[in-house]
């Protein structure tokens, strides 16, 4: 839901980002306000989960130049802990297996971690094991998966469930989902899409991150962006995705051939 | 317990140990070994108090036995059902018989042993029993323990042996298991200590066909840490797990040196071993497998995996398979990683700070194997005493 008037939860400012001395982000502009869902779109290569990667803080990726303020603040001066407990949260596009911790346990250290922040009471195991099984409705998860270790075995649905139910418990402010719809059939799809939605309030914001229109078959954004050559080249509604879903990207090459950059 | 039966066996331990010398490191056994910490080992007088260590309650239904290499007896001790102590004439019929049937004989730590300890607990199993925890506690000098237990046919036991010292003191511990005939032994080893104390712990257990052998260790906080599990599957047919953990800081020195040996068909065997160094620690792992032409058929696995977590700490792991027989499955592999950064950034990014990741990483490494020791293990909260150790 677009409102003007809404706070201004991220503004990204001409925003250079590079891994291992390659520029990857050359530019990025967006701004992001409360209640808006924004679909970032591009072929691989353009960019798309570098800046997810940048803004959760992941070291291998370096800044280079540019300013990302997060509620006004300047989100590079965060620990990636820190960015999380203030409600900034990434949905993998590739959530990593950790044998032998309990997902159960690791739900319940970072809801606590996202709580204190929020100044909620902490959680003991009892009362987390009610809350969680709350939580679990929204992405009609079996509870076994709790007693596992984290993603372990989990299937390429199972593992972005997993996701959708960290976003639940960790209620963030802004969230940024990579891929989340990559490997996913079209039940599951649903299934973590209608997560999202059920979770999405004019409180928060969404940056979705896809390859693919399917995704916003389910889930409506505000605004779609199209990334190429580490910068957003062009910005629309829900048309602009339509319209790629139609021509495909090769319009892109032209823009930057004539922009001069390809 | 004492039993005028060691008399012998001391004496020829003694002009073993003479012999023999201590090991140099021309011994492909003890290449990598701190060799002035073991001669500070061998220089210790033996214990002359003992540690009283706070033990927690035992679990239910457990029966517990304090070993400190001193104590008299154990008269007065009652029983369950399926326990019993082996008589005389028994115990120098066996006495020495499975450490030679696994390879065992001139050994230096099992000499060391036997030229040393005093105190010697030997026990038939009949039938499924209820567990038994022997404790071995540390004292201010050298304590020597020694164990014989013969699994009776079909017998059924859970047993966790657990070391415990404090202070600059040594523990010396030879336990010597024959397994019956489709008997199954779960066997847990939980030895913590202080940093200052050393251990040489040198286990024989030999499996007759269609029985089962689970052993799992715990090993942390050891000067230098030396425990040596020798498996022989006397006629294959059997089946044996072995998994390690061994987790080493500051400058201790922890190694594992395995062997299992199948002298028939069809022996199955699955083995981790996990080695956690950090500091200027060392771990060492040794992987004997040895699978004669006799031993056709056989199954076997094998998987080392070191987390290196200092840029000083040092790990070496060593397979040593020697497979004569051809009709055989025998995989081994080994790892040496650090933390992996992806798997701390993925619960960094869900708010938990970079050393709690990093402790929840490793608290996830060690419970692998943890969580395989026996049940009377919980009442000694195997993992907190690890991570601990770690802190210290």
């Amino acid at each position: 839901m677009i409102r003007p008037d809404a706070e201004l939860l991220l503004e990204i400012t001409d925003l250079h980002a590079a891994v291992e001395d390659k520029p990857i982000l050359k530019g990025v502009n967006l701004q992001v306000r409360a209640g808006e869902i924004h679909a970032v779109m591009g072929r691989n290569g353009s960019g798309k989960s570098t800046l997810s990667k940048v803004l959760a803080g992941h070291p291998a990726y370096r800044v280079t130049g540019g300013s990302v303020r997060y509620r006004s603040q300047d989100l590079f001066e965060l620990e990636p802990e820190e960015r999380a407990r203030l409600g900034v949260f990434l949905g993998f596009q590739y959530p990593v297996e950790i044998p032998g911790v309990s997902n159960l346990e690791f739900l319940r250290v970072a809801t606590n971690a996202r709580r204190e922040k929020q100044g909620s009471e902490e959680l003991d195991t009892f009362a987390f094991e009610d809350h969680v099984r709350e939580k679990l409705a929204v992405v009609q998860m079996d509870p076994a998966f709790l007693e596992r270790s984290v993603n372990e075995g989990f299937s390429g649905g199972e593992k972005k469930r997993n996701e959708i139910l960290q976003m639940a418990l960790l209620e963030p402010v802004v969230s940024i989902l990579d891929e989340t719809d990559s490997g996913l059939d079209i039940d599951a799809l649903r299934i973590v899409a209608g997560g999202v939605n059920q979770l999405a309030t004019t409180d928060n914001a969404t940056l979705l991150i896809t390859h693919y229109q399917r995704l916003l078959d389910e889930i409506t954004p505000d605004y779609v962006h199209v990334m190429a050559a580490g910068r957003i080249l062009r910005t629309g509604g829900r048309e602009l995705a339509l319209e790629l879903e139609q021509t495909g990207y090769d319009w892109v090459d032209k823009e930057l051939a004539a922009q001069g950059v390809a | 317990m004492v039993s005028s039966v060691l008399a012998p066996v001391q004496e020829r331990g003694r002009a073993a140990l003479e012999r023999l010398g201590l090991p140099t490191r021309r011994q492909e056994a003890w290449r990598l070994t701190d060799l002035k910490r073991l001669a500070a080992v061998a220089a210790l007088p033996p214990c002359s108090t003992s540690v009283r260590h706070a033990l927690p309650a035992p679990s239910e239904g457990v029966l517990r036995l304090v070993l400190d290499g001193s104590q008299p007896s154990l008269e007065g001790q009652v029983w369950p059902q399926g326990f019993s102590l082996l008589n005389h004439a028994d115990l120098e019929q066996v006495l020495g018989q499975i450490l030679d049937h696994c390879g065992c004989a001139e050994a230096w730590p099992v000499e060391f042993n036997h030229a040393s300890s005093h105190q010697l607990l030997a026990l038939r199993i009949h039938g499924k029993v209820p567990p038994l925890e022997l404790v071995l506690s540390g004292g201010d000098g050298l304590v020597a323990t020694r164990v014989i237990l013969i699994l009776d046919e079909k017998a059924d036991l859970d047993l966790l042996e657990v070391v415990l010292a404090e202070g600059v003191s040594a523990h010396s511990h030879v336990i010597e298991v024959h397994i019956g005939q489709e008997a199954e032994l779960r066997h847990g080893f939980l030895a913590t200590a202080d940093g200052q104390a050393s251990l040489l712990a040198h286990l024989a257990v030999e499996q007759a066909p269609r029985s089962r052998y689970a052993f799992t260790s715990v090993v942390t906080g050891w000067s230098l840490g030396r425990i040596e599990p020798r498996v022989v599957q006397l006629e294959g047919q059997a089946e044996t797990t072995l998994k390690g953990l061994a987790m080493s800081s500051a400058e201790q020195q922890l190694a594992t040196h395995t062997a299992v040996r199948f002298d028939g068909p069809e022996g199955e065997f699955d083995q981790l071993q996990k080695c956690l160094a950090s500091g200027q620690s060392h771990t060492i792992f040794n992987g004997a497998i040895d699978v004669p032409r006799v031993a056709q058929r056989t199954n076997a696995a094998q998987l080392s995996r070191n987390l290196l977590l200092s840029g000083q700490a040092r790990v070496d792991t060593k397979p040593e398979l020697e497979i004569v027989a051809d009709d055989v499955r025998c995989a081994h592999g080994a790892t040496v990683s650090q933390l992996q950064e992806d798997e701390l950034f993925y619960l960094q990014s869900r708010g938990i700070g970079a050393s709690d990741a990093a402790a929840l990483l490793l608290r996830g490494a060690c419970q692998e194997v943890i969580e395989q020791l026996p049940s009377p293990a919980q009442a000694w909260q195997p993992l907190n005493r690890v991570m601990e150790s770690l802190d210290r």
